[in-house]
């Protein structure tokens, strides 16, 4: 009895998070794929008519489109092949003895904490910009040319900001990860004479896997929906050269005004989000099973 | 048996860790440095490290031009309302799914996570015309109820991941005393949640602090916090890198300090307990 009147408590405890999530889940999105079958421009309202798929064909084939499936899908490889092995390589620096290992770890930790549109902004001006940054004064310095890094390498230039945010995540994940790692198998090895490439390999990387996966899988859904580094570095530019999906969807939405078109980009982000989803966790779902 | 470490190998290795770190940090040492250069200081060639003329006269200005306390608080409000909230509805299902499991707690775990595999842009459009119709755009309450819901899952997972720890023989103790649920919670739980509550709590608020999808999205000016106010740099007149490196200091600064306080938690709450 008390079982039962403890279940349905639990139940009533559960329902404001579950309901809450559902209607977040079910209304905006059934909302996006209600407006995607329709023409509909803010600035001529009260001209709604069914579209059928018309602006799916028109996104779809949008040369832009094209271009920001690539950039969405470079930022993502990008950023994440950088701080995954930059991430390693940090993670067992900082594992090491060393002097003052307590301030190192806050230091290298501080970029996460930066607040994208401050962390883009320092970047563009006083770093990158071609005229007063630093890297410009640097690039006189030597006797070089200065280098307008968002004009010639926007996506690139986005790659390295954002990648400056999440190498921090990635290492204080790995290094967590390292610390639990059990040190007398690693003696142990050694003592049978495993070189120090053979105690990584055999030892230390498959007790990372279960980290690896998890930085690999968080940040592959953050990293799809990279927009305020764009929006504050580039506008997506020149031409569509740094917008991505999220960024394109938003300037057809927002700055142009175009309901349908957004919804039914809003809608293939969506979609391409659930097959990089699928393909993510059957690759690496073995690892989280544990 | 610790290994002996020489000597030398810990100065390399020291000098090499410290050396990327303050690579690392460099921007935003550079950005609080600049704060306090006058402007045709920052933009100077070769750049001034320390020798300049120290001035803090960029903090006043960014106040009187901007209303810059203004933004600030929005974004207390907004990081510390949406967080409460959010408390207030995950902990009794966190609870629940920690100390009442059904077969089916595992799947409706993983669904929450799932919900926050859905891109932003999925539902941008109609979440902007439904705050539109209703007048929510621009106000700070709007703002709470959306990052309230996209944190949600992070705060179910995070605060469940804790409750689990606590050993389930003290519940059983309680209820043989004939506590009853809300005693239960009251006088036998809630001591021991509080420190989980707590570090979710500070996850959640730099989390919110720093969201920047629908902050930049859903606000104009009356109720845009830093994140959004901050853009706004992004076409500036004039000079203007002192400035934006004061504006910046303030906006980063709460969150680097609570941020290195909660190191720990950080990591365990953003890989929702994967890794502790």
């Amino acid at each position: 009895m008390a079982t039962l009147h403890t279940r349905a408590a639990a139940r009533l405890m559960m329902a404001p998070s579950v309901l809450l999530l559902l209607a977040w889940m079910i209304i905006p999105l059934s909302l996006t794929i209600y407006f995607s079958f329709l023409r509909y421009n803010l600035l001529m309202p009260g001209m709604e008519e069914w579209a059928g798929f018309t602006n799916y064909s028109f996104f779809l084939t949008d040369p832009a489109f094209f271009q920001a499936l690539f950039n969405t899908l470079a930022i993502v490889v990008g950023v994440l092949c950088i701080t995954v092995f930059g991430g390693i390589a940090l993670a067992l620096l900082l594992d090491q003895p060393m002097y003052g290992q307590g301030i190192v770890r806050i230091l290298v930790i501080a970029p996460f904490l930066i607040m994208p549109t401050v962390a883009a902004l320092v970047w563009k001006n006083m770093f990158m910009n071609p005229v007063n940054g630093l890297f410009a004064w640097v690039a006189k310095a030597v006797g070089l040319q200065p280098y307008d890094f968002l004009s010639n390498s926007p996506l690139l230039s986005i790659i390295v900001i954002v990648a400056w945010q999440w190498l921090p995540f990635a290492t204080l994940i790995l290094l967590t990860a390292l610390q639990s790692l059990d040190e007398d198998q690693k003696e142990a090895a050694q003592m049978d004479g495993a070189s120090a490439w053979s105690r990584f390999i055999y030892i230390t990387l498959p007790h990372l896997s279960r980290a690896i996966t998890v930085v690999i899988l968080i940040q592959t859904i953050f990293l799809l929906s990279v927009f305020a580094e764009i929006l504050v570095t580039t506008n997506g530019g020149p031409g569509t050269q740094s917008t991505n999906i999220t960024y394109l969807v938003y300037a057809q939405a927002l700055l142009q005004f175009d309901v349908g078109g957004a919804s039914a980009g809003g809608i293939v982000a969506v979609i391409l989000a659930n097959i990089v989803a699928f393909f993510l966790i059957r690759m690496i779902g073995k690892n989280l099973e544990a | 048996m610790a290994q002996t470490v020489s000597k030398e190998r810990k100065i390399i290795v020291t000098v090499i860790a410290w050396s990327i770190g303050i690579a690392l940090f460099f921007p935003i040492f550079w950005t609080i440095l600049t704060s306090f250069k006058t402007e045709a200081e920052a933009i100077a060639s070769p750049p001034s490290l320390f020798f300049f003329d120290w001035t803090t006269e960029n903090y006043a200005e960014v106040q009187s031009r901007s209303n810059y306390f203004g933004h600030f608080m929005n974004s207390v409000v907004i990081s510390l309302g949406s967080t409460l909230l959010g408390l207030l509805i995950a902990i009794p299902a966190a609870w629940a799914m920690a100390f009442s499991p059904t077969p089916r707690t595992k799947d409706v775990l993983m669904w929450m996570l799932s919900t926050k595999m859905l891109p932003p842009v999925g539902v941008l459009v109609p979440m902007y015309l439904i705050f539109r119709s209703v007048g929510l755009l621009d106000t700070r309450i709007g703002l709470v109820l959306v990052l309230t819901l996209i944190n949600l899952p992070i705060i179910v997972w995070m605060l469940y991941t804790y409750f689990k720890e606590i050993p389930g023989e003290i519940l059983e103790a309680s209820r043989m005393d004939g506590a009853s649920l809300m005693k239960e919670i009251i006088y036998v739980l809630t001591p021991m949640a509080v420190p989980g509550i707590a570090s979710t709590l500070l996850l959640n608020i730099i989390l919110a602090w720093n969201e920047a999808f629908w902050t930049l999205n859903l606000t104009a000016s009356k109720a845009a916090p830093l994140t959004a106010f901050i853009a706004s740099y992004s076409s500036p007149e004039g000079l203007f890198y002192a400035k934006l490196s004061a504006a910046s200091t303030m906006a980063i600064a709460p969150i680097l300090i609570l941020g290195w306080f909660s190191q720990k938690q950080l990591v365990r709450g953003l890989t929702f307990g994967a890794v502790k």
